[in-house]
């Protein structure tokens, strides 16, 4: 279908957006994703794309708030901080209905923490992260070839159920070269009809408004209730996870992104020796997979979560299980990166009986 | 014969305004549907409302409108017009949301010289919110945080925008006026016109500040709150052209419509 390319991880995701019909970027520097703008900023030019050098990543997301109101394709992307910033305008764009995407290229925090690898912002990602009862459809890339290949779902889900979407990454994905391929060819966005609520000015017709209030709350009310709705019908459809060797596992290893890719590692080296490890990856972190974890939980009594945070992402495990196994933490916050090695010592520990990680017993 | 000498422009709706007996926003309103109107331009245009008194605008233009984060209109306008350039596109903004918390967004877009106009309400108070010091408040005047007048140890000077905007490049129209008296009103429209015009030309960033009276928030009577514009706004912000393209003067700007009114 296509060539195969050898490139950067951030350079792939914003390749993998321009080939998805990203026509406008709009974004502030930041490490470690300061490869996406500057992608962006010779890239989008060339298919006659918009990309702006924000005054800050607030006025960043606030381009995107108008942009996409007229039915472009946007994108914007940050790290944690500049995260942290957009998050107005995001919870704006959720109200507003509004098909944005961005990424979240993962560094360590709190404050400005560090540059390192890190999950600290699952949370922030996975709860909406702004004000209001909101949520964000949340993809968590293992590596450069989905990260190229992402966007495109992002803008799918995006575009369908007028969501924001974004990527979940980190500094590992965004910094390393791999070799990858595009799984669809480039969508030109011209070809694509333009949304009927998309604001281009009324043409003789009905005019149309884009906007995230209503003071009325009998009628806020009721706008909630119909994104519940919205949310509900992508909590059914739009999960997507990955299993490995799960039908005779003894313990099923549970993390996502970088931290997956890790286990995977375990999970190989243990099996070697014998162990039956299982490893479970939520690809979509909002909408979480519970009903893999559930139906494990039914006959595998110990889970070890793996993840670069103090003990975000295993609430989402935690509540899928809902007190059917045993679930261990290993934990590595704000730039710790655990080896597989380091990974497959906790899982030997557990699987003998060790419970000095445990986060919660049945 | 009967002669029609006034009627309501078709680019505002027949929605009921929710603005207080006194207001300058329903005279505004008006004068920025006129022209864009009376440009031709009504079917082609986006505005943005702002947060503030004048969040209800998206119900009142009667065109494509969008309303966002509060400070952000030329951030989210700049969105709109890269992406629909064929658009005429306005940011309507109070002076707390432009030269509080927005004043990045304005001075970037301004640098930028976006092809946008931002019609600016300076009423020196924020109004929606009941009263509070804002950054075009006087030196001495009462607000609901500065009880006991603005003073400049403790809150600063005023913000004058179009001076500030005025030494960047980027700014093609900046122009001051006020809405205290008829003849105000006409020249207002005027400023708003060349604006608009002179975005369809292409020509990058325009804004026109308007002086307008809150009765309900400066605790006045509306007489004595035009007064005030004239007795103590007008003095510490001046009106006039701050910024005009250098043809300005040799391009004829004709106050006669382009398009006639449609009659129902």
């Amino acid at each position: 279908m296509s060539e195969k390319l050898f490139m950067k991880g951030n350079e792939a995701l914003a390749e993998g957006a321009v080939r998805a019909g990203c026509r406008f970027f709009a974004g502030y520097p930041i490490t470690p994703q300061n490869e996406v703008p500057e992608y962006m900023s010779w890239r989008l030019p060339e298919v006659g794309g918009t990309f702006i050098q924000a005054e800050s990543e607030v006025a960043a997301i606030n381009m995107l708030f108008g942009a996409s109101a007229v039915g472009t394709r946007t994108m914007t992307s940050s790290s944690s901080p500049g995260i942290s910033l957009k998050q107005e305008g995001i919870s704006y764009c959720a109200s507003a209905e509004l098909p944005i995407f961005y990424s979240n290229i993962v560094r360590g925090g709190p404050g400005l923490g560090n540059i390192a690898p890190a999950q600290g912002d699952y949370f922030q990602s996975t709860r909406g992260g702004g004000h209001g009862d909101y949520r964000v459809f949340v993809m968590a890339p293992k590596s450069v070839s989905e990260m190229a290949n992402f966007p495109r779902k992002c803008y799918e889900v995006a575009f369908k159920y007028r969501i924001p979407t974004m990527i979940l990454a980190d500094g590992i994905l965004g910094q390393m070269m791999e070799p990858l391929e595009f799984d669809f060819e480039p969508i030109d966005p011209n070809t694509l009809p333009l949304p009927s609520w998309a604001l281009r000015g009324t043409n003789g017709g009905e005019r149309r408004t884009v906007k995230s209030y209503d003071l009325r709350p009998s009628a806020m009310e009721a706008w909630n209730f119909r994104l519940e709705k919205k949310y509900n019908e992508i909590i059914e459809k739009e999960v997507k996870f990955e299993t490995v060797k799960i039908e005779d596992a003894d313990i099923i290893l549970a993390a996502y992104g970088t931290a997956a890719r890790i286990c995977e590692s375990a999970l190989m080296l243990g099996r070697r020796e014998g162990l039956k490890i299982g490893l479970v990856r939520p690809i979509t972190v909002w909408p979480f997979p519970t009903q893999v974890f559930r139906d494990l939980a039914r006959r595998v009594r110990k889970f070890l979560v793996v993840e670069m945070s103090l003990g975000q992402f295993v609430e989402d495990v935690q509540l899928s299980i809902n007190g059917k196994a045993e679930i261990h933490l290993h934990k590595r916050p704000a730039g710790g990166i655990p080896t597989g090695e380091e990974v497959l010592e906790v899982t030997r520990k557990v699987l003998a009986g060790d419970e000095s990680k445990v986060f919660a017993r049945p | 014969m009967e002669k029609i000498v006034f009627e309501q422009t078709s680019g505002l709706t027949d929605v009921p305004m929710r603005y207080c007996p006194g207001c300058g926003h329903g005279i505004v309103h008006r004068l920025v549907a006129e022209c864009f109107t009376e440009l031709g331009m009504k079917e082609k245009t986006i505005g943005v409302a702002p947060v503030g008194c004048s969040v209800f605008a998206d119900e009142y233009f009667n065109v494509d409108m969008i309303q966002g984060a509060h400070g952000r209109g030329p951030a989210i306008a700049t969105g709109i017009k890269r992406n629909r350039p064929e658009c005429l596109v306005f940011s309507y903004q109070g002076d707390g949301d432009l030269a509080s918390i927005g004043m990045a967004e304005t001075i970037h877009a301004a640098a930028r010289s976006e092809n946008i106009t931002i019609i600016f309400i300076n009423n020196a108070i924020y109004g929606m919110t009941g009263g509070q010091m804002a950054p075009t408040t006087l030196i001495g005047m009462k607000s609901s945080t500065s009880p006991y007048g603005r003073t400049i140890a403790a809150n600063g000077y005023p913000i004058r925008v179009c001076e500030l905007l005025a030494a960047l490049d980027g700014p093609v129209f900046l122009e001051r006026t006020s809405v205290d008296k008829p003849a105000a009103v006409v020249k207002t429209k005027k400023a708003i016109r060349r604006a608009f015009q002179y975005q369809i030309e292409k020509r990058g960033f325009t804004l026109v500040e308007i002086l307008s009276q809150c009765p309900t928030d400066w605790a006045m009577q509306p007489l004595q709150s035009l007064e005030r514009i004239r007795n103590e706004m007008i003095p510490y912000f001046p009106l006039g052209v701050y910024k005009e393209p250098a043809d300005s003067k040799s391009s004829v700007m004709s106050d006669e419509p382009v398009v006639a009114e449609k009659k129902e």
